[in-house]
C-alpha cells in the first residue's frame, strides 16, 4: 500500500510476492518496523508523549512539509472560491484567448474568463467530492475488514473472491460504466469511488486485522470474555489505527486522480464549474495552436495535489512504521 | 506444475464468470429502464419501447443474463447500438490499435524501470536511490491525461520532436506509426515507470539481504554469477507480477490517452460508447479489458511459478 499506484492486485501466487515486496520496501526504507503497540491503559501519558514525537518527526521530513503546503494553498483556495479569486470565475472579464501577462497571470480562455480565478476556484469540486469519497469507503472498508479478518469462514471466503473481482476491473473503466448507467451528478461520482474504492481498503484492513487476530492480546481478551464487537473495535482496531490512516491518505490522492480523470471523461462534473478535468477536456484541443495556458494551468494543479497527497501519504507511513 | 497451472485456470473461469456478472448488474439491472435511459427523458413511450425491444431489456432478467454469458463465450456480444454494426467489426481494429500503443509503451517502461530498479537497490540509500523513489511516486500518480497533455506541448508543439497527433496517415510503414504514437507512449512511461521501478527495487533489496546471495558470494562466485544466478531471478518476481497487473491499467488508462492524441482506439471507442449509452459495445469493451487483464495476471503468475519452485508449490497446495 505505500505504492503510488493504482490498486496492487495480487492473484495467487502474486499476492505473497508482492505484500513481501511492499514490506521489503517500507522495512527498508524506514528501518525496523516496530512491534505494534500495545499500550495498556495506565500508560496514557506515553502514548501522547509517542504521538508527539511522531508529529515531530513529520515535520522534519521535507517532503510532508512541502505536501502539507500544496495542500493547504488548495484548500484555502477551495474555501475561499469566488471571494479570494481576482477575477469572478465563470464571466467573461476581457478578450478571450488572451496569453499570461500582467493583469492576467495564466491568460484568459476562449469566453475570456480569467484561467488563474478558475484554477484557484476549480479546487473546490475535487477537494469536496475526493475526500468524502475516499472517507465513505475507508468506513465501509474497515468495518468489512474488520468483520471478514476477525471472523473468517465461509463468508470471508466468498468476499474474499469477490475482492479480487471487483479489485481486477480497473476503476476508472467500471466508474465509467456507472455513471453511464446511472447519469453523472456529483452524488454519484461521490458513491461511485466510495464503492468502487471499498474492496481495495477491506483487502488491507483484512490481512491487518488477521494479523492481529493472531497476537496474545486477542486471544486474551477472548478468554476474558469479551464480545466480537468489543475484540474488534476496542482491541484490534487501535492498532491497526496506523495502517487505516496510511491507506486513507493514499486513497484520498487516488480519488482525487479517479474524480479528476471522470471530469476530464465528461462523466463527472458539469459545466460551468471550474472544476480542473473539466477544463483540461474544454481546452485541450487549443494545444495544437499553441493556445497551451488554458489546457496547462488545470493539469498541473491536478498534478499538484495529487503529487502532494502521495508526498504527506508516504511521510506518514515512513514515520508510523518507524 | 499441472496441477499449478489447472488451479490457476480455473480461479481465472470463475473471475469471469463474476465480472460477467458485475456487468449485467451495472448495465442491466441497476438502470430502471435502459431504453429511457438511452432515448432521453422526452421521448415518446413508443420509442422507448422499441430501445428496449432492440436491446433485449424487455426479456425477464434471467433471459438476459444467460445471453450475456452466452455473448461472452461465444464472444458475440450483437450490433452496436449506436453505429449499427457488429461491436466485433469495430472492437477487434480498435483493439489492434491500442495493443499497438500498449506494447510499444510497455517496451520503453519496462528495461528503462527495471534498470533504475535495480540501479536504486544497489545504491540504497545514497541520493540516486532517492531521487528514483521519489520521481517514481510522483509521476505514477499523475492521471494519464495530465502528463498526456504535458507532453504534447513540450515536446510536440515546443519542440516540435514527434508529432502531436497520434495516428499516422493510412498506408504508413510501422517506423513512421511508432514515431506518431512516441508522445502517447511516453506519457505512459512517465505512468508506469514509477511502480514497476519501485517493485523492481524492492525485490532486488529482498535478494540482495538474502541468505541464499551470502552464501553465493562466500563460497566464492564471480559478482556477476551472483548478480545473474542468484539474485535476478528472484529479485524480477515481484516486477512480473507487476507488470502483469499494469497491462490492465494500461488499457483503461488509455481513454485519456486516446481523447488528448486523437487515436481510434479501444480507449476512444469506451469514451464514445459511454457518451451514446451503446450497452453492447460497452459491456463487450470492459468484459474485453476483464478478459485481457486475467490473461496478463495468468500470464505473470505462470512465469513466477516457472521461475520459482516454491510458488507453484504453494499454489498447488492451498
Amino acid at each position: 500500500m505505500s505504492m503510488g499506484v493504482p490498486p496492487p492486485i495480487a492473484s495467487g501466487a502474486a499476492a505473497v510476492v508482492e505484500a513481501e515486496a511492499a514490506r521489503a520496501v517500507s522495512d527498508d526504507v524506514l528501518g525496523e518496523a516496530g512491534p505494534g503497540s500495545h499500550v495498556p491503559i495506565d500508560m496514557r501519558a506515553e502514548r501522547r508523549q509517542a504521538r508527539k514525537e511522531r508529529r515531530r518527526l513529520l515535520l522534519r521530513r521535507p517532503g510532508f512539509v512541502i505536501g502539507f503546503l500544496i495542500l493547504a494553498f488548495w484548500i484555502v483556495c477551495a474555501i475561499g472560491g469566488d471571494k479570494i479569486t481576482p477575477n469572478p470565475p465563470l464571466v467573461s472579464v476581457d478578450a478571450g484567448g488572451l496569453s499570461p501577462r500582467a493583469g492576467f497571470l495564466m491568460g484568459t480562455d476562449v469566453l475570456g474568463r480569467d484561467v488563474l480565478s478558475r484554477v484557484m476556484a476549480g479546487a473546490r469540486d475535487v477537494l469536496i467530492v475526493a475526500p468524502i469519497a475516499a472517507t465513505l469507503s475507508v468506513a465501509a472498508g474497515t468495518m468489512l475488514g474488520l468483520l471478514m479478518g476477525y471472523y473468517r469462514g465461509w463468508v470471508d471466503e466468498v468476499l474474499s473472491r469477490l475482492v479480487e473481482v471487483l479489485l481486477s476491473i480497473p476503476v476508472v473503466l467500471m466508474a465509467l460504466l456507472i455513471v453511464a448507467t446511472l447519469g453523472s451528478s456529483r452524488l454519484v461520482v461521490i458513491m461511485t469511488v466510495a464503492v468502487l474504492f471499498t474492496p481495495i481498503v477491506t483487502r488491507t484492513v483484512r490481512a491487518a486485522t488477521l494479523a492481529e487476530s493472531q497476537l496474545d492480546y486477542v486471544t486474551s481478551a477472548r478468554l476474558r470474555g469479551e464480545g466480537g464487537l468489543f475484540v474488534m473495535l476496542r482491541e484490534i482496531l487501535p492498532n491497526i489505527r496506523p495502517t487505516i490512516l496510511v491507506e486513507y491518505t493514499v486513497r484520498i490522492g487516488y480519488a482525487v486522480f479517479t474524480v479528476a480523470t471522470l471530469s476530464f471523461l465528461g462523466a463527472g462534473i458539469k459545466p460551468p464549474s471550474p472544476d480542473w478535468g473539466l477544463a483540461v477536456a474544454d481546452n485541450y484541443q487549443l494545444i495544437q495552436s499553441g493556445q497551451w495556458w488554458g489546457t496547462l494551468f488545470p493539469a498541473l494543479a491536478i498534478a499538484s495535489v495529487v503529487i502532494a497527497t502521495n508526498l504527506v501519504a508516504d511521510s506518514i507511513e515512513a514515520v508510523i512504521s518507524s | 506444475m499441472g496441477r499449478y497451472v489447472l488451479r490457476r485456470v480455473a480461479l481465472s473461469v470463475v473471475t469471469l464468470f463474476l465480472l460477467v456478472s458485475a456487468v449485467f448488474l451495472i448495465t442491466s439491472v441497476l438502470p430502471a429502464d435502459p431504453g429511457r435511459q438511452v432515448a432521453g427523458p422526452f421521448a415518446p413511450q413508443a420509442t422507448v419501447d422499441a430501445i428496449n425491444e432492440r436491446l433485449g431489456t424487455d426479456d425477464p432478467v434471467l433471459t438476459q443474463y444467460g445471453r450475456l454469458l452466452k455473448s461472452t463465450i461465444t464472444f458475440d456480444f450483437g450490433e452496436s447500438f449506436q453505429l449499427r454494426q457488429p461491436v466485433n467489426d469495430l472492437l477487434w481494429p480498435a483493439v489492434g490499435r491500442s495493443a499497438k500503443l500498449v506494447v510499444f509503451g510497455l517496451v520503453l517502461t519496462v528495461p528503462l524501470a527495471i534498470a533504475a530498479g535495480m540501479y536504486a537497490a544497489r545504491k540504497r540509500n545514497t541520493f540516486a536511490d532517492r531521487s528514483i523513489v521519489t520521481l517514481g511516486v510522483a509521476s505514477s500518480s499523475i492521471p494519464e491525461f495530465v502528463s498526456g497533455v504535458t507532453l504534447q506541448f513540450l515536446i510536440g508543439v515546443k519542440l516540435g520532436w514527434f508529432e502531436t497527433l497520434a495516428l499516422a496517415p493510412r498506408g504508413s510503414n510501422l517506423i513512421t506509426e511508432l514515431r506518431y504514437l512516441t508522445l502517447p507512449a511516453l506519457a505512459l512511461v512517465v505512468v508506469y515507470f514509477g511502480y514497476i521501478a519501485r517493485m523492481t527495487r524492492a525485490g532486488t533489496i529482498n535478494a540482495l539481504d538474502a541468505d541464499y546471495t551470502r552464501t553465493a558470494v562466500m563460497k566464492g562466485l564471480p559478482n556477476r554469477r551472483v548478480m545473474r544466478g542468484h539474485v535476478m531471478r528472484n529479485a524480477l518476481q515481484p516486477t512480473v507480477s507487476v507488470i502483469g497487473i499494469q497491462i490492465g491499467y494500461l488499457f483503461s488508462g488509455l481513454i485519456g490517452l486516446e481523447l488528448i492524441f486523437n487515436y481510434p482506439g479501444l480507449g476512444r471507442l469506451i469514451y464514445n460508447a459511454v457518451g451514446a449509452k451503446d450497452f453492447p459495445m460497452l459491456s463487450a469493451a470492459v468484459i474485453l479489458v476483464g478478459i485481457i487483464y486475467m490473461l496478463c495476471t495468468l500470464g505473470a503468475d505462470l512465469v513466477i511459478a516457472w521461475m520459482n519452485p516454491r510458488a507453484r508449490m504453494e499454489g498447488a497446495r492451498s
